[in-house]
């Protein structure tokens, strides 16, 4: 494993300083030359609708991604959020079916979502059992579920009051999604860095004894960290299940990968204790431009799927290259 | 002696195997008939091999989700090679595989050891990047039985004292990891790294190469089950074993191997395998959908790991309890 050690300088660095040679400062620099690469490359992206199309690409992704930036502060992940979906959204078919309408429809999403989550906490901070193992037993578990009540069926006649979720535009080329998103990633922004909530999150990602011997109740913020993500899902799963207008049990499959690349990508530790709401933010942005991007370039899902697993990776490999190669 | 053979896990799995066995069999005899129970293993060795090799990475306080991508790369690469060259002897093209894949899981571990990047994140990328290049290599198309050549698609079926190639190779596997982890230095590192990183760093243990070899080892045995699974089922394209490498996971944590490192053994993660591939092959036997599958093992998993952490749970004086799940 990595070597924890930290130095503690002898001179600090100025604001301003600090701030420049951030991550998050790096990763807009980033996003800033993908989007005027993409304006080169395609004469199609410059365009109001074009891009309100793009947020599609990462909206519901990064509303879970910002819960899990937290989880994963906290030193615990969560790989079953895409099984939530396909487990919320079967749950809402199964409404449908049963003749249910668009309120009883976004209560049953958000149920099914809270009570994955409670079961999640339950196991890691009542059983104290592993996070990445529990969550990976109840990805299957979930999903199975969906599965077993699905087969090879598929619900579909959601009510159309029910579309706006997904589908609809509040003002212009603002879509609900795109407003949802930044509502949250405001209530995020704040809960992380303004209250003692977040501070809390940090010292257990830090520390998790330390955290526990300063009055912190560890076992209850990772439940309630457990819980937001799980209900991060549910609201995925009504945009996603209204914007498709349809339920598969493969719904979101493997997004959960996409989710922690976008966390780890933001610049959140994946062995917990740091990272920030904006880095998020501006990851989501990155992944969206990128696929979007090579989308109008015509390039297949899969080999954007390489430009992402290189961009996990080499955000990280490449500050650990630089520095040792200063080091020598 | 006698109470830690009958309390060690790999017997508790060994009862739990036979009394599914028996419950299955006092409805449905023919399924403990002999050739169904060679047919059972045969179908769950390519599941023996990735967990084996998962279990030493594991072992090492590291995991290895490449292995179900690092499996289909390397099948559609001897796949194409078979259709270039269709002369080309089995041996060389099992070399080849072998070859590949230690050649990805030295790249994993390269990334882990010298990069100190976790390896959770780094499996993660190779995984879809790995998947992206069979994309880029075969174009998105399928390369099917006809133009496989008849000796490369025989290896797997081919039957030696009753049982097939696939079956042997997963038993030799197995032996040879069974004493590379009993007998060697490499083994007993494995052991040590993960059951206290830094003692083993203080006893001369690299702790990091060790980790390079265990993800090493695990991509020579997933590239070797690339070959394996390509011409057992005949057929290569991008998303084949499309999350196996979780199926390889829960093979390991219902075999007893801890995920924090040091406990488990290439035994456990034998019966752990044996286990999924006994109820995934009983599903449609006692008639069930097999779409119960999927939430069958998951809920295993959950169990196994319950039953994992109440068995492992130290028996001394708890001073602060809560801080026990805290940590």
């Amino acid at each position: 494993m990595t070597d924890t050690t930290r130095f503690i300088p002898d001179r600090l660095q100025s604001p301003l300083q600090k701030r420049l040679k951030s991550w998050e400062t790096l990763l807009l620099l980033v996003a800033v030359a993908i989007f005027m690469a993409n304006s080169f490359a395609s004469p199609y992206f410059l365009n109001a609708w074009s891009l309100s199309d793009a947020t599609f690409n990462f909206t519901e992704k990064a509303m879970i991604a910002f819960a899990m930036a937290l989880l994963i502060i906290s030193g615990e992940i969560d790989l079953s959020v895409a099984a939530i979906i396909a487990l919320a959204s079967t749950a809402m078919g199964a409404a449908v079916e049963a003749g249910a309408g668009t309120p009883v429809l976004i209560l049953v999403g958000l149920g099914t979502g809270l009570l994955c989550g409670a079961f999640n906490g339950f196991l890691v901070t009542r059983m104290g059992l592993p996070s990445i193992v529990v969550t990976i037993g109840t990805m299957s578990l979930f999903r199975g579920i969906s599965y077993i009540v699905l087969g090879d069926q598929v619900y579909k006649g959601y009510p159309s009051d029910f579309a706006f979720f997904g589908q609809g535009y509040v003002f212009w080329v603002i879509s609900f999604e795109l407003v949802l998103f930044a509502i949250l990633a405001g209530i995020y922004g704040i809960l992380l860095h303004k209250t003692n909530f977040g501070r809390a999150v940090y010292a257990i990602g830090n520390n998790p004894t330390g955290a526990l011997f300063s009055g912190i109740r560890v076992a209850r913020v990772k439940f309630i960290l457990f819980l937001l993500t799980g209900l991060m899902s549910g609201i995925a799963a009504i945009c996603l299940t209204s914007r498709l207008g349809s339920t598969r049990p493969s719904i979101a499959f493997g997004w959960e990968l996409e989710v922690v690349t976008m966390v780890v990508l933001g610049g959140i530790n994946i062995l917990g204790g740091s990272g920030t709401i904006p880095g998020v933010v501006i990851a989501a942005f990155v992944m969206g431009l990128v696929t979007f991007g090579l989308g109008l370039l015509n390039v297949p899902g899969i080999v954007m799927s390489i430009v992402i697993g290189a961009l996990l990776i080499g955000v990280i490999a490449l500050p650990r290259l630089w520095s040792m190669w200063r080091a020598r | 002696m006698l109470q830690r053979l009958i309390t060690s896990r790999e017997v508790l799995l060994l009862g739990a195997i036979a009394v599914l066995l028996a419950l299955i069999a006092s409805r449905f005899p023919a399924f403990v008939a002999p050739s169904n129970l060679v047919a059972v293993f045969n179908d769950t060795s390519p599941l023996i091999l990735l967990a084996i090799g998962q279990m030493v990475v594991i072992l090492t306080k590291c995991i290895d989700l490449s292995v179900a991508a690092n499996l289909a790369l390397t099948g559609m690469v001897v796949a194409m090679i078979n259709v270039a060259f269709p002369g080309m002897p089995v041996g060389v093209v099992v070399a080849a595989a072998i070859a590949l894949g230690t050649v990805m899981g030295m790249a994993n571990g390269l990334l882990v050891w010298k990069l100190g990047i976790p390896p959770i994140v780094v499996t993660l990328g190779t995984m879809i990047i790995f998947r992206g290049i069979i994309f880029l290599i075969s174009d998105g198309k399928w390369v099917n039985s006809h133009e496989m050549s008849p000796a490369f698609k025989a290896f797997p079926r081919a039957e030696f004292l009753g049982l097939p190639m696939l079956s042997w190779t997963a038993i030799l596997a197995v032996i040879v990891l069974t004493i590379v982890m009993s007998r060697t230095t490499l083994g007993r590192a494995a052991y040590a790294v993960g059951g206290n990183p830094h003692a083993a760093t203080y006893t001369g243990i690299n702790v990091g190469r060790t980790q390079f070899w265990a993800f090493t080892i695990s991509g020579a045995l997933a590239g070797l089950t690339g070959y394996l699974w390509v011409s057992r089922y005949a057929v290569a394209y991008v998303d084949i074993a499309s999350g196996f490498e979780l199926d390889v996971v829960a093979a390991c944590v219902i075999g007893g191997i801890s995920i924090a490192g040091g406990i488990g053994s290439v035994g456990g993660a034998v019966l752990g395998a044996l286990f999924l591939g006994v109820i995934k092959n009983a599903l449609p036997v006692v008639n069930v959908s097999p779409f119960w599958q999927l939430a069958i093992s998951g809920a295993a998993i959950i169990i196994a790991v319950a039953v994992n952490a109440r068995a492992s749970r130290t028996k001394g004086r708890i001073i602060l309890k809560s801080a026990e799940h805290a940590v």
